[in-house]
């Protein structure tokens, strides 16, 4: 193979990771400041395909993606909610909540999915999905146009979503509130936060952004919806959180490199030459998930109160 | 001056099962100390998170400055100018000072900047300077001496505006000259005009440092008084409900045999860090051995260690009741030769949702005594458990109420009944009295100095120094994982002690 193949091969893995890695993005900066509080959501699989499917079904009959990613938001807000009334307020054990999600996500949507789509007669079921912006110049350099400048609109808000939560969780009295909640709970509530409060809007912040990145799913990488599409993003979603030691930041770095691995495993599919089954390449990402959490298991940094709920 | 600053009138509290105050009424005056004194249990505690906001109680007012307050939460407490030192620090250790102390003060939005951040330190370091506090905001909490976290602790309180302090057993945790400094201090405080509420169940603190002094029985006010007008022995009955032995007769020891030898024993922990340091040893028949020293300075280690429960463990040379034992039987020959009282009974000592007839038999159940083919002689159990609890005057119901429902002492003394009952060789006690109340106290006191009487070589590990003195015959002080000192079990020593507990090998030479 000469240099322009292997560098044809890389920057074409490269120019997919970003995309492939938005919803993982998405999900796990939401989800470090959930468990920052000291929840778990477990369920993050469930929110983001319930989030994928409302996307989808306002958007195919009101005709606009933004509607669309409108509907996604208020799945985020409600699922949320109802996560952590039973996490914070009930004081339900997390994990089970959290499957409880992921069951019910995966069920309500197929069902709902086939009962209003698929039985009809629609001609399509295919919707519009966000355009690539394009940059002048930008975008004509050679690969690197490729690799930085040929993305939609939910991929760039990434670049100012990260830094933000991280501007949040570290230079703010909220963040700072969020982290004492899910390292010292008691501590906090003696200093007069709410404990409850704080963990309610940390739950529905991760719920939120990923129900957003289930969006991101249907309205702009696939252009329908399809039964269980998030295929185990959202638990992907949770180790990037760990890997990346609870920061937003280092969930975003994490995310990104499965995303290499999501990419490298499309891209090897379509060369026709490989003779693995592709089933072998569609494990890739989730064995580099495990393989990073075994790398990570003896890290430190994990939220104290992680899993446990608060009784004052 | 004596105007009332804080009135509580009619407390009541209740929680599943528990009545933890009875209508309690308090008067607290004007910049005065006032000691809240009472057993373990007696609701000291639950009365101050009332005044602090952390429960509502039942029924009962509080006037504060005369005024009927209601105080639904620490923010409202911190915005009346009260202010908690909890007995368990409540200071997240991966932050610093300066942010531990502003949590929850600025609202959500705020950026904490530079500039923000500067002048909080600024005010800290001043308050700090102000009160010879020796504060340093920028540092982390998990850098801080237990001493020093304390400090912490009151500077927050202050940094709040908080004119009434309440303090709940604070020297708990501090060796006797960081108590006695402690105690000082509040002294300071109080002549600048700061109204201090004291929960202690230690008598002498009471007396050192306290203008007025209330006592809490089951969670009800026995009595107020001037403390220049009371004594230790009035208190001691008061808090108690009888009469109480203040000093243990011990017989002088007449020591055997080694039943426990130990050469140069060295534990790390989960990260390797050495956290036992080569410590040599003997314990003979017939004698108490304590150790001394501020809480995490290796004990519990050396106790698992000699337990044979840690498993990164070496030594030169570990002999019990005279046999050699290696590191790979250390389990079991710690088992056959010795018994233990482990520092945490609801942890390593009991199993909560078990009855108290299953936690006698915890570790003897397949014994011909208790079990025949594998079967669990119920009857037998019965009996003996029956027997136990009368011996030990154990307060249960029946034997087969889970032991979890018990007190903290009638806990104990289960596990003690159960340990004593092994007729061991040796004999392991790590605190065997925290947090129970006097009375269960005193018995197992007295169950352990007659098991020596009997024999019995003891090591008796325990962070409260009145206990090792009244127990021990003699004194090894442990410091970071080393031991650094042996003395002889005498008061006068007690200074000496201190001052070696704080890491000071050679006290005598200063």
């Amino acid at each position: 193979m000469d240099v322009a193949v292997i560098l044809a091969f890389v920057s074409g893995i490269l120019a997919a990771t970003w995309r492939m890695a938005t919803p993982l993005i998405y999900a796990s900066v939401g989800e470090v400041f959930a468990e920052r509080s000291g929840v778990i959501n477990l369920g993050l699989e469930g929110i983001m395909l319930v989030g994928a499917f409302n996307a989808y079904t306002a958007a195919f009959y009101s005709g606009s993606l933004w509607l669309g990613l409108l509907a996604a938001l208020f799945t985020g807000v409600l699922l949320g909610l109802l996560f952590a009334f039973f996490t914070v307020t009930i004081k339900a054990n997390q994990i089970v909540v959290g499957t409880a999600f992921n069951l019910a996500g995966s069920g309500i949507s197929g069902f709902l999915f086939e009962s209003i789509f698929l039985k009809s007669n629609y001609s399509s079921l295919g919707i519009p999905t966000f355009n690539d912006l394009s940059f002048p110049f930008l975008t004509k350099i050679p690969y690197l146009g490729d690799i930085l400048f040929h993305y939609n609109i939910l991929v760039y808000i990434t670049v100012l979503l990260v830094p933000l939560a991280s501007f949040v969780l570290y230079k703010t009295a909220f963040g700072l509130a969020v982290r004492s909640v899910g390292a010292h709970p008691k501590a906090a509530d003696t200093m007069g936060i709410s404990v409850s409060r704080m963990r309610y809007i940390c739950v529905v912040i991760g719920s939120v952004l990923t129900a957003l990145g289930g969006a991101t799913l249907t309205l702009a990488f696939a252009n329908q919806f399809v039964e269980d599409m998030t295929s185990g993003r959202g638990f992907i979603a949770l180790a990037a959180v760990v890997f990346g030691g609870w920061t937003p930041w280092g969930a975003t770095a994490a995310s990104l490199l499965f995303g290499v691995f999501y990419a490298l495993q499309l891209r090897v599919q379509a060369m026709n030459s490989v003779l693995l089954p592709y089933q072998f390449l569609q494990v890739l990402p989730y064995v580099a998930t495990v393989l990073a959490l075994i790398s990570v298991r003896h890290r430190a940094g994990s939220p104290k109160a992680l899993g446990v709920p608060y009784r004052s | 001056m004596n105007s009332p600053i804080l009135r509580m009138e009619n407390i009541v509290k209740t929680f599943p099962g528990v009545v933890a105050n009875r209508g309690v009424n308090l008067e607290i005056r004007r910049g005065e100390i006032h000691a809240l004194l009472g057993e373990n249990g007696a609701g000291k505690t639950v009365l101050m998170s009332i005044l602090y906001g952390l429960y509502v109680p039942d029924s009962g007012t509080i006037y504060l400055n005369g005024q009927p307050i209601t105080i639904k939460s620490p923010k409202d407490a911190i915005a009346k100018r009260i202010g908690m030192v909890h007995q368990h620090f409540m200071l997240e250790p991966t932050l610093t000072v300066a942010e531990n102390i502003i949590l929850g003060q600025f609202p959500s939005w705020t950026i904490l900047n530079k500039q923000r951040i500067g002048e909080v330190h600024e005010k800290i370091r001043s308050l700090s300077n102000q009160f010879g506090l020796g504060v340093d905001p920028a540092a982390r909490v998990s850098r801080l001496s237990v001493g020093e976290q304390q400090r912490v602790e009151i500077l927050k309180v202050l940094y709040h505006g908080a004119d009434l302090l309440i303090l709940d057993e604070p020297t708990a945790v501090l060796t006797p000259q960081e108590a006695s400094r402690l105690l000082e201090f509040l002294r300071d405080l109080a002549k600048k005009g700061l109204t201090t509420i004291f929960i202690t169940h230690k008598l002498d603190e009471v007396m050192q440092v306290s203008d007025r002094v209330t006592v809490l029985r089951d969670g009800q006010v026995i009595g107020t008084c001037e403390t220049r007008e009371t004594n230790p022995r009035a208190l001691a009955k008061m808090m108690v409900g009888r009469e109480v032995l203040m000093d243990l007769h011990r017989k002088l020891a007449s020591p055997g045999e080694p039943v426990l030898a130990i050469s140069n024993l060295r534990v790390r922990d989960a990260r390797g860090l050495p956290v036992v340091k080569g410590v040599s040893f003997t314990v003979r028949a017939g004698e108490i051995v304590g150790v001394a020293g501020v809480s995490g300075n290796g004990q519990s280690e050396l106790a698992l260690a000699i337990a044979g429960l840690i498993d990164d463990v070496a030594f030169d040379r570990f002999q019990l009741e005279g046999k050699d034992v290696t590191r790979r039987d250390l389990r079991a020959a710690s088992h056959r030769h010795s018994a233990h009282i482990p520092e945490d009974r609801q942890k390593m000592g009991m199993v909560l949702p078990f009855s108290v007839s299953e936690n006698f038999i915890l570790e003897e159940y397949s014994s011909p005594r208790f079990a025949r083919h594998g079967f669990l002689r119920g009857q037998a159990i019965r009996s003996y458990s029956q027997n136990q609890v009368k011996k030990f005057d154990i307060k249960v119901s029946d034997v087969s109420e889970e032991i979890a429902n018990l007190s903290g002492g009638n806990q104990q003394k289960v596990v003690v009944a159960r340990e004593l009952d092994r007729h061991p060789g040796f004999l392991l006690v790590n605190q065997p009295t925290r947090g129970i109340d006097i009375g269960a106290t005193e018995f197992v006191h007295q169950q352990i100095l007659a098991q020596r009487d009997g024999g019995t070589g003891i090591l008796l590990i325990s962070t409260d120094l009145e206990e090792i003195f009244a127990l021990s015959d003699r004194i090894l002080v442990i410091f970071e994982g080393e031991i650094i000192g042996e003395l002889p079990s005498d008061r006068s020593q007690v200074e000496k002690v201190g001052l070696m507990m704080a890491g000071k090998r050679d006290p005598d030479r200063e």
